[in-house]
């Protein structure tokens, strides 16, 4: 459905901050992205979504292809109208909106009024919460409903990729399970999904592919389940072994000499 | 009590027109992210053209030919130049605006030149009483049309398409693009429809009991400035409240002249900047402005 091939973006023309990045989403599936901060994981969404000339960044080599056709240069808006929607990082909703005018905007982009019916019948059937407070503005909900909105806001544009930059970001971890069910379900129901995170354990649970981005290149790919078992998965990301070797003191496991660029 | 009461009334009426042109100001402010000073330009385009085109096709046809001209131009001024423009900083966009203004006002002087132009209103100079207060037809039409427009303008701004798009994009652009929301597309929306309301606030502007089309209808413009920024730029409710206060202030200004006397004649031309300035020094955002407008 999606493929990247050989992406190299830079900031400014000086900043590299994705290098030969090569890519499959492949179609009805959930691919995760994993990476430290500064990996490119984001700069990667923002070249998907058609952001990338906002942040002043551009392709320097490399091609994206969704359902066959080159994506080349073309604002978000397009994106959208062919089926690819962001779920941007810390969920951004507009807070002085209410509910149901958030999810007025993300439908925005879809032209079929029928779908977009349909859409906002399954927005609110998914997450009955949004349908209880559709009145309210959406800087009174909490973090984890508002993760809520930002997903269902993106599903009104009834899209066929959905990509979701780190969905779990300042969650609970009860409600970061929760994300990942609906995530879960979302693919369920016929999307694919691109998944960028920093949680390990909810992305690899979730995901059937996954890959990891180590300073802008695919250092691991894979099935997520046996990515999730190889020995760089479980200590960078999973912190099994650093809990192993240091199980009262995280914060030096974390600086240890190997995991340097944590601390970056 | 009585002439306060009138004045009071003139003031209302005077107040919507700088609330129809503030508006104007606003939604282009949090459309575009642009303080645009064409607005007296396109002010004076709107009054020239309807007053040149009634000797020809009549009064009616026009007006609606007038308000479209302004918000043609108006959408020119987008397209062409603001558009391209995106991301520069606002400085620099409100100094390209001026550029674009006095351009626009230098040419419209000079067709205007010695001319006497006057907008043959149906409703001519006359006034009307209610009870013992008096004021002119054309600003007592005036504040119905305002009163109207600012009702369909408020409700559109609430509940169309394009109101919450606009209010989407005004408070996060990238997300609002990333939802596919066309920001070209508003932002040169919201310039038309600053175009319409300005060319209808201009139409009744010129008339009684204003002299005609002259230049000093661009001032008007300029006084309208102070409205939007005492209301606060982005809050379209603060550019109604903002008219209507300076509206109110500029004819009780008038009005009492001659106990204001001490202060000079023509005083009442500056007080809207007094207004502003006073308010703006309680209340740096304006009345109803968002405190912080740096977007992060």
């Amino acid at each position: 459905m999606l493929s990247i091939d050989a992406l190299h973006v830079t900031y400014g023309g000086a900043v590299q901050a994705v290098r030969g990045v090569s890519m499959e989403v492949p179609d009805g599936k959930v691919v995760a992205v994993l990476g430290s901060n500064g990996a490119g994981k984001t700069t990667l969404l923002r070249t998907i979504s058609g952001t990338l000339r906002l942040h002043r960044g551009r392709v320097e080599s490399g091609s994206i292809r969704f359902g066959g056709t080159d994506l080349g240069s073309r604002d978000p808006a397009q994106a959208v109208r062919m089926g690819m929607v962001q779920v941007p990082e810390g969920r951004r909703i507009f807070g002085r909106l209410t509910v149901e005018e958030n999810l007025r905007a993300g439908g925005m982009g879809n032209a079929d009024k029928s779908a977009k019916a349909r859409a906002q019948d399954r927005v609110y059937e998914m997450f009955p919460v949004l349908k209880e407070r559709r009145s309210q503005r959406g800087a009174l909900l909490s973090g984890g409903e508002q993760q809520m909105l930002a997903i269902g806001r993106a599903l009104m544009a009834s899209p066929k990729l959905l990509l979701l930059d780190e969905p779990s970001l300042g969650l609970a971890p009860r409600v970061i399970g929760q994300i990942g069910e609906v995530i879960a379900e979302i693919n369920r129901q016929g999307t694919s999904v691109l998944l960028v995170e920093q949680n390990a354990t909810m992305a690899l649970g979730v995901a059937d592919l996954a890959y990891v981005l180590d300073v802008g290149e695919v250092s691991l790919s894979g099935n997520a389940r046996e990515l999730a078992q190889t020995d760089e998965v479980q200590r960078l990301y999973l912190g099994h072994a650093a809990e192993a070797d240091h199980p009262h003191d995280r914060t030096r496991a974390a600086s240890g000499k190997k995991l340097s660029r944590w601390t970056a | 009590m009585t002439q306060f009461l009138s004045l009071l009334l003139n003031g209302i009426s005077l107040g919507a027109l700088y609330a129809l042109i503030a508006l104007g100001f606003v939604i282009i402010f949090k459309a575009s992210e642009v303080v645009s000073f064409t607005h007296g330009s396109l002010l004076l385009l709107g009054a020239y053209s309807i007053a040149r085109l009634s000797e020809t096709i009549g009064f009616l046809p026009a007006v609606l030919v007038g308000i479209a001209i302004t918000a043609l131009a108006a959408f020119l001024v987008e397209r062409l130049i603001i558009n391209r423009l995106r991301g520069a900083p606002v400085i620099s966009l409100a100094i390209v605006t001026i550029g674009v203004d006095i351009i626009l006002l230098t040419e419209l002087v000079r067709r205007i030149g010695s001319d006497i132009l006057n907008v043959p209103h149906p409703w001519g100079g006359g006034s009307v009483r209610i009870g013992d207060v008096g004021i002119s037809q054309n600003r007592l039409i005036a504040m119905i049309v305002a009163a109207i427009l600012i009702a369909l303008f408020f409700a559109a701004f609430k509940y169309s398409n394009w109101g919450v798009a606009m209010r989407a994009s005004a408070e996060d652009g990238e997300t609002a693009a990333l939802m596919g929301i066309r920001q070209g597309r508003v932002s040169a929306l919201a310039w038309v429809v600053a175009g319409v309301l300005a060319a209808v606030a201009a139409l009744f502007l010129v008339g009684s009991p204003t002299p005609g089309v002259t230049p000093a209808a661009y001032a008007v413009g300029l006084r309208a400035f102070p409205a939007a920024i005492l209301g606060g730029l982005d809050s379209t409710g603060g550019a109604l409240v903002g008219g209507l206060l300076i509206g109110i202030a500029e004819a009780l200004a008038a009005g009492y002249q001659d106990q204001l006397l001490f202060l000079g004649r023509g005083f009442s031309a500056v007080v809207p900047f007094i207004v502003m300035i006073a308010v703006l020094l309680f209340r740096p955002s304006g009345l109803f402005g968002t405190k912080e407008l740096t977007r992060v």
